[in-house]
Parts: structure tokens; C-alpha cells; sequence
């Protein structure tokens, strides 16, 4: 089995899941116990809390614990917005953002927001003065994706805080790093809201993060027990905790040469577009991220191939698993690109992927591809 | 006095000497659907089936529901039984069913006896006169109304009584298996389980076909079209489904025909990998779910070039149907929503942007004639089929 489907999800990693299953054997118990077991399942989460915070170069009080990404999203937007309204009711996204960002503006906007949706450009990139110019003194909130999910475009995230701040220091920056975390450099300096996610870096599922700056306010949209400070109230999900930190710790010390390797994997698996004709790169072939590419191959619908790779045990995607199930099937190549959406396959890689692997899925869409441009739609 | 459940049943009535047979086919499969829940039996007496628990309590929320969708039921009731014909007896038992039935009293009623017993000393008005009197005097806020009540009391008197109130309705139709077997074309879609269905309404036995079109059509579109045959399964007991696998038939169509003529090529080869299946499984028609004019190939002329290919009857049972009344049935036998789930549809590589809505059957025919090989990728498609059972 080859799996290019990483940015999706990822497999959890041996040591994650042998440190994930010696916890859960050692402690069940509720971190909010007073007993000694309960403070031990706390201490997990403060290591971990701790690790997570290294991460972006934060503090650990920084650091609150959510069910995934797109709770990170949800909260981040809309608590921020409604805990700033007073300020202004502007708020600024991009047309290439996950679901869990889109559909938080489209609440927004019910909510009686003003939405700014600026476009990208053609290799996705969100343009810097148009930027500059939709940020003003009744700005609260801007939310740019980091690494593109789709199309693995690096927004230049340094350069979109300071512009944001000159126009209008008090306006919130937030940006889902879903998919880079622990892939790129991310500092928490260029960012006042960060989103995170276990399960892309070998971790389980269904525990994330967020950083929220110190000083800042965001509304919780959980209400109860006084967890994470009472902003994310509910028994903690000790066991996810105890994977995402481990999963953290490992990815941190290996973050460059996981980059080094990705990068050789997509370097290879990139010879196709000299192996076959009409075969196109999807947002920025030279700068994009190494552990997506985006290719389209013309007259071949994307799903098709899909089901055809699949068939050889080669697993990849044809947007994202997120709005795949969404009736509205716009993905983010329809954005950047004439029509190629329909034809696009994402390839995402994780440091578990080999050079030999790419060489494979090279073969295999070489003989794949020309055997499906027969059946062209007419 | 023990819980019992009447099961009505309409037209076998008119079967004259096949009657016995029809019934005790439907009996059979109401036996066999509650086979698995212990101490229920059931048995015909005198032109109805009851079903009674000799073990235990009568569950009729798990029980109503499996029998009422049998197909050839009209109607469920659930009543009770006792031996006691007296007048007394009626009178006490009717209470208590109204009283467990309708405890907060606030409706119209009306009592209706039935009594096979002609020597029975009241005629069965006076009999109804009389518990309805009984009945309202002894509840609370209940009008009696013969024209349009609210409730009907239904006391029956064979060899044991019987007293019940509420009527359940049935699909209907005949009994499954009780007229011959047919082979039903299952897309997926909306149409052809609804086509199934009222196949087997009319007590045809089914079983389905679906081409499998990998990496065309994806592995969850075939999961789709088996949840559905399940959910058929429901009316039918079981039901076996067979996927063929059609890539390179269509492929080979594909490369040999005129885009705007492809799905009438396509059509008739499904007809004839579906004959192959029906003769194979003893059915002497196949059943489609087209219905005129919906698409292009559901206009007469492309019913009457797609037919020839098939030489046992091809049934369509929702070919005078408007969309919004298959969907309403769908909806109600629990298809729709299954057929709606938004797995692409892969297949539109093999869909003309303009398909021909009047082919001419002599020309389809010929340029099939010229399609070499054809004739063996489908045999070979309907060899490498695959069966599953529901």
C-alpha cells in the first residue's frame, strides 16, 4: 500500500500509539480529580501542554486543547469577532480556506459581520496590497491560512501579520497552520490566534489546538465544567493529549529531516510532468510546501483516477476529505486555475513515504493516465 | 384472554382454488420474518391469519412493524382473544380495551360485531348496541357516532372473540413469490428500487442487477446500490443482487459508437447481460425503472430501439409515473434517502452532452451488429458477476 492521502490524515505512528497505549493502561482518570491518579493524568496534559507550546514558540498558558481543527476554526472566529464587535464589524478571509473557516464567515456574515473575501492569485498566493487595503480602523479580524490545504500554497505569514498590524495594530490575525504544524516554522509572534491538529502529524484523532495570545479575548462557544480555564469546558481527552505531545515531541526533532525527505518524495513523484503531456502543477511548483502537490491531468476526471490508483493499493485525493461529502463541489484549484478542478489529484506526503514509493506511483500514472485519456467525456 | 395480532389480507381472496396456496405462502413468511423472535405462532382461522406470543408477552412494537411490511398484507390489528362469548364477557373485555387504548376517553366511537355464530342469541347490532352502552357509560367525555367515529370497535365472534380498534395499513398487493420471478435493473438511483418494489408488490419474486463500472464508478456507489437491495430485503425477506462488472463492455461500446448514440448501445447491452442473469435464475421478465420522457433514452422511440435487445418482457412498471409520485413512494419505503447520497456519479464519461432523444432502432441495430466482440465481453461480464444475498 502507498499513501499519498497525508494531508487528509495521517497513520499514527508506532511510537504515538505505544506511548498512547501505556498511558491509557497506566491512568483513566479525570484530570479534574483531586486525587493523586487525577493529578498524575493532569501532569500528562501539562507536558504536553508544554511541548505543543514549543511548537509555535509560545507560552503553555497559550495553549488550549479542542476536539480538532475545525472546533480551533469555529472558536477562533467566531470568539474573537463577537468578543471585538464592539470595535469594528469588518472581517477579512481568503477564497482558499478550509470549510471550517469558510462556514465560520458565512455565520459571521448572519451574524451581521461586513465579510471581505479577497482572491488569490493563480498559484494561490493572497495578494499583499489588496490586503493592505481591505484592512482599516473597523477591521477585528483577519484569517489567512498558513499551508494551503489543497494546493500547498505557503502564505508569506511574517509579512501578512506586519501589514495587517501597520494598518491597524488592534486587529486580530488568525491563521489555520492545520497543515503546517510541525511541518514548517511557525512562531507565534506572526500570529495571534494559531490553529492545530493532531491527527496530521501521527496522532490520534479528535484532539487539537489552539494558541490564543495572552491578553487577548475570545468568547468560548463551550459551556461548563471550568476546563482549559473555562474556555473549553469538558473532561479533557487525556489519551489524545498524550499522543498529540508525543506525536509533537517527535515531529519537532525531526522537522528538518522530515522536510528533506518529503521534499525528494515530491521531487520524484514531480517527474511526471516531464513523462507525460498536459500534465499541470496546481498552485506554486517551485515554492509550495513539499508535502502536497497538486496535479492535473488533462482529460482525465480526478476521481476516476482516483478509483484507478486505488485499485493498485495507491491511495490519493481529489480535494478536500472535508468537502468532499459538501454538496457544492467547488475545490480550491476551480479558484486558481481555468476549469482544472475536475481533473486535480492531491498527492500529500508524511516522512513514513519513500523516494521508491513515488517512483511507483510515477509507473503507475504512466501507465494509468494514457489508458483513461481514451474515454474522454464527449 | 391473550394479545393477538389480525392480519388482514385483500386480493388473495379472489384467488379461487389457489387461495389455500396464497395464504399459506403469506403465512410462511410472516413465520419466517419472526423466526428469530422466540414463542410466536401463526396460524388462519376462518379467512383471517393471527399471530399470537404462547411464550410470553406480545411485542408489538418490535412485531407491527415486521408484519405490516409484508408485501400482500393490507392491514394490521392489534387485538385481543378470549374464549367467553357471553354478553358479559364482551362487555368486560371491550372496556378494557377501550380503557387500555384510549384511557383519556375524549373521542367518537361506534361498535361493529361480526359473528359467524348464527345461533347466538343477540343479533350483532344488539350486540353492539348494547357494549357501546356499556362502554359509555363507563368512561368518561366519549360520544358515540355511526356515520364518521373517531374509533371503530371491531368485536369479531368465531370460534374464540375477538376485540380490536386500531388498523395499521399494509402495502398491500400479493404475497411475495406468489406470481412468478423477474430480474430488476438497480442503478442506484431513485427510480429503479421504487420499480422493484411494486414488482414485487404484485407478488413477483426479485432479483437485481447492477453494473459495476470500477474506477469509473467508485467502490461507495456500489455500497449504495447494496443498502438499497437491503433495504428491499425488508419487503421481500431477502433478495440477491448481482454485480456485473461493465467496465470493458462499455468501454467497447465506447470506441465503436457515435457519442449521441452511446447510451442506447448501453441500455441494450445491460438488457442483454440482464436477460443472461434472468434465464439463468428462472425469470421470466426483466423490470426497469424507466419511466417516458424523464431522460433522452426514455422517449418512446428510444424504448422502442433499446427493447429488441431483449428477447423475455421487459417490464416498466413507472413508465406512466410523474417524478414527484416515484419520489413519494421512494421517501415511503425508505429508498429515497439512500439513493440520494452524493457519491459522484463517475459514469458521465459515457453520457453524450447531447444524447439523441429519437434513435432509429434499425440504424442502433446495425451499428451494434458491427461492434465486434461484443456479444463475448458480455457474456464474459455476466461469468465474472458476482452475487450477494441480503
Amino acid at each position: 500500500m502507498i499513501y499519498f492521502d497525508n494531508a487528509s490524515t495521517t497513520k499514527m505512528s508506532k511510537q504515538v500509539m505505544e506511548y498512547m497505549y501505556e498511558f491509557m493502561n497506566k491512568n483513566f482518570a479525570n484530570p479534574s480529580s483531586l486525587h493523586s491518579i487525577g493529578f498524575e493524568a493532569e501532569k500528562e496534559i501539562t507536558r504536553a501542554r508544554k511541548i505543543i507550546a514549543s511548537a509555535v514558540k509560545a507560552d503553555p498558558d497559550e495553549i488550549y486543547f479542542t476536539s480538532g481543527g475545525t472546533e480551533a476554526n469555529n472558536t477562533a472566529i467566531l470568539g474573537a469577532a463577537e468578543a471585538y464587535k464592539r470595535r469594528g464589524k469588518r472581517v477579512i478571509t481568503m477564497n482558499i480556506e478550509h470549510p471550517s473557516v469558510t462556514d465560520s464567515f458565512k455565520e459571521l456574515e448572519r451574524r451581521g459581520f461586513e465579510i471581505v473575501t479577497l482572491d488569490v492569485d493563480s498559484k494561490g498566493y493572497v495578494p499583499i496590497d489588496e490586503l493592505e487595503n481591505a484592512v482599516n480602523e473597523n477591521t477585528i479580524l483577519v484569517s489567512i491560512m498558513y499551508v494551503n490545504n489543497e494546493v500547498g500554497t505557503v502564505q508569506d505569514i511574517e509579512k501578512i501579520y506586519s501589514v495587517i498590524k501597520n494598518k491597524n495594530p488592534q486587529c486580530v490575525f488568525h491563521t489555520d497552520c492545520v497543515q503546517a504544524f510541525c511541518k514548517h516554522p511557525i512562531n507565534s509572534r506572526y500570529a495571534d490566534i494559531i490553529t492545530m491538529s493532531g491527527h496530521k502529524i501521527c496522532s490520534a484523532k479528535g484532539i487539537g489546538a489552539m494558541y490564543i495570545k495572552n491578553g487577548l479575548r475570545v468568547n468560548n462557544l463551550h459551556f461548563g465544567g471550568g476546563q482549559e480555564k473555562g474556555f473549553r469546558p469538558g473532561t479533557e481527552n487525556t489519551y489524545g493529549i498524550a499522543a498529540m505531545g508525543k506525536a509533537v515531541e517527535i515531529a519537532l526533532e525531526n522537522m528538518e529531516s522530515n522536510y528533506k525527505r518529503v521534499s525528494e518524495v515530491k521531487n520524484t513523484l514531480m517527474h511526471i510532468t516531464n513523462k507525460l503531456e498536459d500534465v499541470y502543477v496546481n498552485g506554486d511548483a517551485e515554492k509550495g510546501s513539499p508535502y502536497i502537490l497538486n496535479l492535473s491531468f488533462k482529460n482525465v476526471k480526478g476521481e476516476v483516477l482516483l478509483h484507478a490508483l486505488e485499485s493498485e493499493e495507491i491511495y490519493v485525493a481529489t480535494g478536500s476529505a472535508c468537502s468532499s461529502r459538501a454538496k457544492e463541489k467547488k475545490k480550491i484549484v476551480d479558484y486558481i486555475t481555468e476549469g482544472r478542478g475536475a481533473s486535480a489529484v492531491r498527492f500529500s506526503f508524511s516522512a513514513d513515504n519513500t523516494v521508491e514509493e513515488a517512483e511507483i506511483v510515477v509507473e503507475s500514472l504512466i501507465k494509468n493516465v494514457p489508458l483513461l485519456r481514451r474515454f474522454i467525456p464527449r | 384472554m391473550k394479545n393477538v395480532l389480525l392480519v388482514k389480507y385483500g386480493e388473495i381472496a379472489m384467488r379461487g382454488k389457489n387461495r389455500y396456496l396464497v395464504e399459506n405462502r403469506l403465512i410462511k413468511t410472516i413465520i419466517k420474518r419472526l423466526d428469530k423472535y422466540p414463542g410466536y405462532r401463526v396460524y388462519k382461522e376462518q379467512g383471517r391469519i393471527l399471530v399470537v406470543n404462547e411464550e410470553g408477552e406480545f411485542d408489538y412494537d418490535t412485531v407491527i412493524p415486521i408484519v405490516v411490511n409484508i408485501l400482500g398484507v393490507t392491514a394490521v390489528c392489534p387485538g385481543i382473544e378470549f374464549e367467553d362469548q357471553s354478553i358479559e364477557s364482551l362487555r368486560k373485555h371491550a372496556l378494557m380495551h377501550f380503557k387500555e387504548h384510549f384511557p383519556n376517553g375524549g373521542v367518537t366511537f361506534k361498535v361493529i360485531t361480526r359473528r359467524s355464530d348464527k345461533r347466538y342469541p343477540m343479533t350483532g347490532n344488539e350486540i353492539s348496541a348494547d357494549v357501546g352502552g356499556y362502554i359509555l357509560h363507563n368512561i368518561d367525555d366519549l360520544k358515540v357516532d355511526v356515520h364518521d367515529p373517531e374509533i371503530q370497535l371491531m368485536v369479531e365472534l368465531r370460534n374464540n372473540a375477538y376485540i380490536y380498534s386500531k388498523l395499521i395499513k399494509g402495502y398491500g398487493g400479493l404475497p411475495y413469490g406468489s406470481s412468478g420471478k423477474a430480474t430488476v435493473l438497480l442503478s442506484g438511483g431513485i427510480d429503479s428500487p421504487v420499480s422493484a418494489f411494486l414488482t414485487a408488490r404484485r407478488g413477483v419474486e426479485i432479483e437485481a442487477v447492477y453494473f459495476d463500472s470500477p474506477p469509473y464508478t467508485s467502490e461507495r456507489a456500489k455500497q449504495k446500490v447494496m443498502d438499497l437491495a437491503e433495504r428491499l430485503s425488508a419487503f421481500t425477506g431477502s433478495i440477491k443482487l448481482h454485480i456485473v462488472p461493465f467496465t470493458e463492455t462499455q468501454l467497447c461500446i465506447y470506441e465503436h459508437t457515435p457519442p449521441e448514440k452511446m447510451t442506447i448501445l448501453l441500455k441494450r447491452a445491460m438488457l442483454k447481460a440482464g436477460e443472461k442473469i434472468a434465464i439463468g435464475n428462472k425469470s421470466h421478465a426483466l423490470v426497469t425503472g424507466d419511466s417516458i420522457g424523464q431522460v433522452a433514452s426514455q422517449t418512446m422511440e428510444a424504448i422502442y430501439a433499446i427493447d429488441s435487445a431483449a428477447s423475455i418482457p421487459v417490464l416498466r412498471p413507472l413508465c406512466s409515473m410523474d417524478k414527484q409520485d416515484i419520489v413519494d413512494i421512494a421517501t415511503d419505503i425508505g429508498t429515497f434517502d439512500i439513493s440520494i447520497r452524493p457519491y459522484e456519479d463517475c459514469c458521465t464519461v459515457f453520457v453524450a452532452k447531447h444524447p439523441e432523444t429519437k434513435p432509429k432502432k434499425s440504424i442502433i441495430e446495425a451499428i451494434e451488429r458491427k461492434i465486434e466482440g461484443l456479444d463475448a465481453l458480455i457474456d464474459k461480464a455476466v461469468e465474472n458477476s458476482e452475487t450477494v444475498e441480503f
